[in-house]
């Protein structure tokens, strides 16, 4: 077989299986989210947070609730990290310095996973487990919890509520992401993650030399680490390492866990707004936009075009042999496409149009099929601006499922859409004008794609990174804070708020004049409005960094 | 007592954050621990160890160095990757290089220490490394016949335009040969130290010269993975390798091919990853059935 086929079987491998479970799962994931019943355990967490259950929320008390319980879990996650030594299974590190405790905090918290330090030299085992793997969950159910009070928004009408908080939270990690963690840990483990307490071991090599083997819980963190899109890795080198992803097939299954919530959840929206078929189309956007770019990055990347990679005679460097060159493309589009970050191997020295595409990725706003939750609020909301600019272009009233988009709803999806662009572009431009670029590796174009990854990746809460740059510096970890702070809850605030305002609406019923949202014609639509609204945005960066570096 | 709404509902969060972090941070991870000491699961769990003489030399998962103390390559053992993991292969510092596809410029400096190799020439170095260690053609396109990258600096009359006016090979310093003796009639200088061409307005030329297009050294012998503890070779690499180790150890080359066969791993299910070969347990199965000592 050659290396083409291999490449593309792959691909295709998951796609059946991701067709095949999107039913199934996706019914089983609107089961869990409109559930009326409460399970024992439920109710115990509940009394042990004082929450009560029956009250639903309006969008405003909804979003408090986010609040909230982000700003405590950064408040807990900085204390955490800067308690370290004295702590259980802190394997002899210092305290975590503040600007990178703060950094790190906020990037668990806000499901990016932006990583300026070595897990393996930095956190000790508690801090990993009882701290980052715990906000690998929650900010995952966050994003999902999110999603499904959007989705509400569509789906019901003259009321203000939009669910409950803390329910969906308590839920969605204990029915789904935790029975879906503990079955991918023991399966990861039986491939060769490793899932121990030690400290690690010391080894004599076959030719005199000493190695230290790392041991600690990786397994358990690896899974939850690709389920809930997280994406940050125990060990510095990420999913490359072979602790964390030992074989090819584990690779496979990293790989399904990081799309299988993102693609399932169209279902739910379908399910709930009572069409099928609305669910179908939106995930046929995400699947078409997912599949053009998984075929682009392989296709660049096996193309190997670039000095280095023409000199080699493959785009290897940064990619380990078990992978090859098509499998490392592929997991790079996926971790790319979604909010997950996680790498199995080193984006910074992929070919320059192979880089690109990688940054392109986040810049569609991950939304093919995005991170946990933010990619279906994500696709949403462009669905929402389709709408409108079809609308415009037809002279047809615009509706999306029922619901009237009128001037308030498009302000606030143009705000969501203006969010991430300001972000990552003011970051940048700060980072020149300060002098702070300087942390790059590489000169040159590539030095600006650095910089560029880093705020798109930090902004779009996806934590990958061209990771030759340093960012250990207190302007960087400070700077890239704000970024995936602001990125992550001032879209929560404005989806929540679009929720509320369409939750409020009575549902218009679909007439002569409806453009229907269904159809191949919706779904290529959302998918130009989508490429188009960020070729506008971003090509000047583009054009500046990989593509003067690529053509 | 009531509590004001705000401050109520940042105490349900701490409570909720609390409750989660006993169950999640704690219970869920140590659970898998315990099912990660059942018989079959543990050996895994606890990191592919391997033994030789019942002392723990590495593991399955996890390449190594096979160099000497002074870092250079044992001609018994078949060799690894090139790593960037610290000193190389070394777990408590995974990661790769991250030098990106046309980093090809080297800095020489006046003081050696500031110095630093493009990926380019790191290629082209560990290239005619490799060939020269097992006697195979250690040529590459984009390289010198001395190892560096073959990277020109042209300076041009009208900046980018006109014809050339002073040609430097930009990663050769004396007392090396320049790898072309002129370019476009303009005679090939060496680099001086301490000169940044780039920055003095020349355009950077890549040469790709006559090396063949697919080089007799693989490509993962002059590359550095992602992890830089990555525990394969590929089989080419491997077949390069066999006729030295099977001469260092004064074996058959047949029966030392069929050990590279036994330790190679096709792809799982057919279409999953790359043939790869993993070059502990082959050293290992080695040391076993052709001890040189």
């Amino acid at each position: 077989m050659t290396t083409t086929t291999a490449g593309v079987l792959f691909v295709l491998s998951l796609v059946v299986v991701l067709v095949a479970v999107y039913r199934p799962f996706g019914d089983y994931l609107y089961r869990v989210v409109s559930d009326t019943q409460s399970t024992r355990v439920e109710r115990g967490i509940y009394r042990l947070a004082g929450v009560n259950p029956a009250v639903g929320q309006s969008w405003g008390v909804y979003a408090r609730a986010v609040l909230a319980f982000s700003a405590v879990s950064i408040l807990f996650l900085y204390a955490f990290q800067r308690l370290q030594n004295h702590l259980w299974l802190s394997l002899g590190f210092d305290p975590v310095v503040p600007h990178g405790a703060w950094n790190t905090a906020v990037s668990f918290v806000t499901n990016t996973n932006w990583q300026w330090y070595s897990g393996e030299s930095t956190m000790g085992h508690l801090v990993q487990m009882a701290g980052l793997a715990v906000q690998n969950f929650l900010s995952a159910a966050v994003g999902i919890a999110v999603a499904v009070a959007l989705v509400r928004g569509f789906a019901r009408s003259r009321t203000g509520e939009l669910g409950n908080f803390w329910v969906d939270l308590t839920r969605i990690t204990l029915r789904i992401l935790l029975p879906v963690a503990v079955l991918g840990a023991v399966v990861l483990m039986a491939g060769g993650v490793v899932q121990n307490l030690s400290g690690g071991t010391d080894v004599t090599t076959l030719t005199g030399g000493t190695q230290h083997l790392t041991g600690g819980p990786v397994a358990s963190q690896e899974v939850i680490k690709e389920l809930g899109t997280n994406g940050g890795g125990f060990y510095n080198a990420n999913s490359a390492h072979p602790y964390e992803n030992p074989t090819t097939w584990t690779n496979w299954i990293e790989i399904f866990l990081i799309l299988l919530i993102p693609f399932s959840l169209p279902r739910v929206f379908g399910r709930m707004v009572g069409q099928h078929r609305q669910g179908y189309a939106i995930a046929a956007v995400m699947a078409i936009l997912a599949l053009a770019s998984i075929t682009l990055t392989n296709v660049f990347e096996l193309a190997g075009n670039g000095t280095v990679p023409q000199a080699v005679g493959a785009a290897l460097e940064g990619k380990e042999v078990r992978f090859d060159v098509s499998n490392s493309a592929t997991f790079a589009a996926a971790t790319t496409l979604t909010s997950t970050g996680a790498v199995n191997s080193f984006h910074d020295s992929y070919t320059p149009l192979g880089g690109m595409m990688t940054l392109g990725n986040m810049m569609l706003g991950e939304v093919a099929p995005g991170g946990v939750g933010s990619g279906l609020y994500g696709l949403l909301i462009l669905a929402v601006i389709t709408v409108f600019v079809a609308g415009l272009m037809v002279g047809r009233t615009p509706e999306y499922v029922g619901k009237k988009i009128s001037s308030r709803e498009i302000k606030v999806a143009s705000l969501y859409f203006l969010v991430t662009p300001a972000l990552v572009l003011a970051g940048t431009a700060a980072a020149f004008a300060t002098g702070n670029n300087a942390t790059a590796l590489n000169a040159g174009p590539h030095g600006l794609s650095e910089v560029l990854y880093a705020f798109t990746s930090a902004s779009n809460n996806n934590g990958s990174a061209f990771a030759g740059i340093t960012v250990n510096t207190p302007w960087w970890n400070t700077a890239l804070g704000l970024c995936m702070l602001l990125g992550r809850f001032l879209p929560i605030i404005l989806v929540l708020a679009l929720a509320g305002s369409l939750a409020r609406q009575q549902p218009t019923p679909a007439s002569e004049g409806t453009l229907p949202t269904h159809r191949p014609l919706f779904v290529g639509m959302v998918v130009g409005v989508t490429v188009i609204l960020v070729a506008l945005t971003f090509l000047p960066a583009l054009a500046l960094g990989p593509l003067a570096e690529g053509l | 007592m009531r509590l004001p709404t705000w401050l109520a509902q940042h105490l349900a969060a701490l409570r909720t954050l609390l409750v989660f972090t006993v169950l999640l941070g704690l219970a869920y991870p140590l659970a898998l621990v315990a099912v990660g000491r059942i018989p079959g699961l543990a050996d895994r769990a606890d990191g592919s160890l391997l033994t030789a003489d019942g002392r723990p030399v590495g593991s399955a998962l996890i390449g190594q160095s096979f160099t000497d103390a002074a870092g250079n390559p044992v001609g018994r053992y078949f060799q690894s990757r090139p790593s960037a993991a610290s000193d190389g292969y070394d777990p408590t510092a995974s990661g790769a290089s991250n030098l990106g596809p046309q980093d090809i410029v080297d800095t020489i400096a006046t003081d050696p220490d500031d110095s630093r190799q493009s990926l380019l020439t790191q290629v082209c170095q560990r290239s005619a490394a490799v060939g020269q260690l097992n006697g195979v053609d250690g040529r590459r396109p984009y390289c010198t016949p001395d190892g560096v990258g073959a990277v020109l600096a042209v300076f041009r009359r009208d900046g980018l335009t006109g014809p050339a006016t002073r040609v430097v090979s930009v990663n050769q310093s004396a007392p090396a040969a320049p790898f072309l003796a002129d370019y476009e009639g303009v005679p090939v200088e060496l680099a001086t130290p301490g000169e940044d061409y780039r920055a003095a307005g020349a355009t950077i030329v890549p040469i790709r010269g006559d090396a063949p297009a697919q080089p007799v050294v693989p490509a993962d012998a002059v590359t550095a993975s992602g992890s830089g503890l990555d525990p394969h070779i590929s089989p080419a690499y491997a077949e390069i390798q066999i006729a030295r180790v099977a001469r260092e150890r004064g074996a058959d080359p047949t029966a030392v091919r069929r050990l590279v066969e036994q330790h190679t791993t096709g792809r799982a299910l057919g279409f999953m990853g790359a043939p790869a070969v993993n070059v502990l347990e082959l050293n290992l199965a080695l040391d076993a059935e052709f001890p040189t000592r």
